[in-house]
């Protein structure tokens, strides 16, 4: 379905004959609408990829959003003369299954605040990572976190059903 | 309105380098000068990417600006994750201040793994 779409907006730029990022981008979006109406199942049963592309959509708003505020956070500690930090190795229970999704969250967590993935256990159930800021009261607090923030999104995007 | 908007690109583009440069110079130990160098450089690199897409302004050069910062957002924090992993492995000490560490005692019982 995504390469029908990216095939959609590729087709409208060449008959606009407009090569730009607005008009690729209005393609896409041109594109998209036609296959939400087009899909089987009509407008009450919408298949996935309909769904998903919204998902993708604010998730991707949401990591630029992570990745601004890691950056700010950041620099307030090196820019600043003390040191808060309360640094840690925890380890997060994954629900990832497959490479794909486990490297991905790997990243994900590596370039959101204060977080830095270290290891995946031999046998994948856990993800170590290094937190700038753990609270030692509020281990299983701080676990659910990073498991609501990223991986429950990630999943989302990414599987088929939620 | 858009010269405003490549300066403003570039300069915090260069700014978050710099953060980069000094988080790796000030922070106490490898883990987290590690945290600074892989976010603060990769948003500044984009930075400074996009800049340089917005003052060209054409689709070849944007496709190009686009290709950088994926390769980047992919390499970044697996570059950051196998430096952090082996300086873990080979007992680097870490900070005074680190309040808990679960992977320790794991590593003792599988070392090879």
């Amino acid at each position: 379905m995504f390469a029908l779409n990216i095939l959609l907006a590729i087709a409208w730029t060449a008959l606009t004959n407009n090569l730009s990022w607005f008009n690729l981008l209005s393609g896409f979006a041109l594109g998209y609408v036609i296959l939400y109406f087009a899909s089987e199942g009509g407008l009450t049963e919408r298949p996935t990829y309909i769904i998903r592309v919204i998902k993708a959509f604010g998730f991707t708003l949401f990591f630029i959003k992570e990745l601004i505020v890691s950056n700010f956070k950041l620099m307030a500690e090196v820019l600043t003369p003390t040191h808060y930090m309360k640094p840690g190795v925890v380890a997060i229970p994954l629900d990832a299954k497959t490479d794909f999704e486990i490297t991905l969250l790997a990243n994900l967590i590596t370039l959101t605040p204060g977080t830095l993935s270290l290891e995946v256990s031999p046998d994948r159930k856990y993800l170590y990572i290094h937190a700038m800021y753990v609270d030692t009261e509020d281990l299983d607090g701080f676990r659910n976190k990073i498991k609501q923030d990223f991986e429950k999104r990630l999943l989302e995007v990414m599987r088929d059903e939620p | 309105m858009r010269d405003f908007l490549i300066i403003l690109l570039l300069i915090f583009g260069t700014f978050l380098s710099m953060v980069s440069v000094l988080g790796i110079l000030r922070l106490p130990d490898i883990l987290m000068r590690l945290q600074a160098m892989s976010k603060a450089s990769t948003l500044g690199i984009t930075c400074t990417v996009a800049g340089m897409a917005v003052y060209f302004g054409s689709v070849e050069i944007s496709i190009r600006a686009l290709f950088v910062v994926t390769f980047l957002f992919l390499t970044s924090p697996i570059l950051a994750h196998l430096i952090a992993r082996s300086a873990y492995r080979s007992q680097v000490p870490l900070w005074k201040g680190t309040v808990c560490d679960e992977l320790r005692d794991k590593i003792k019982e599988h070392p090879q793994s």
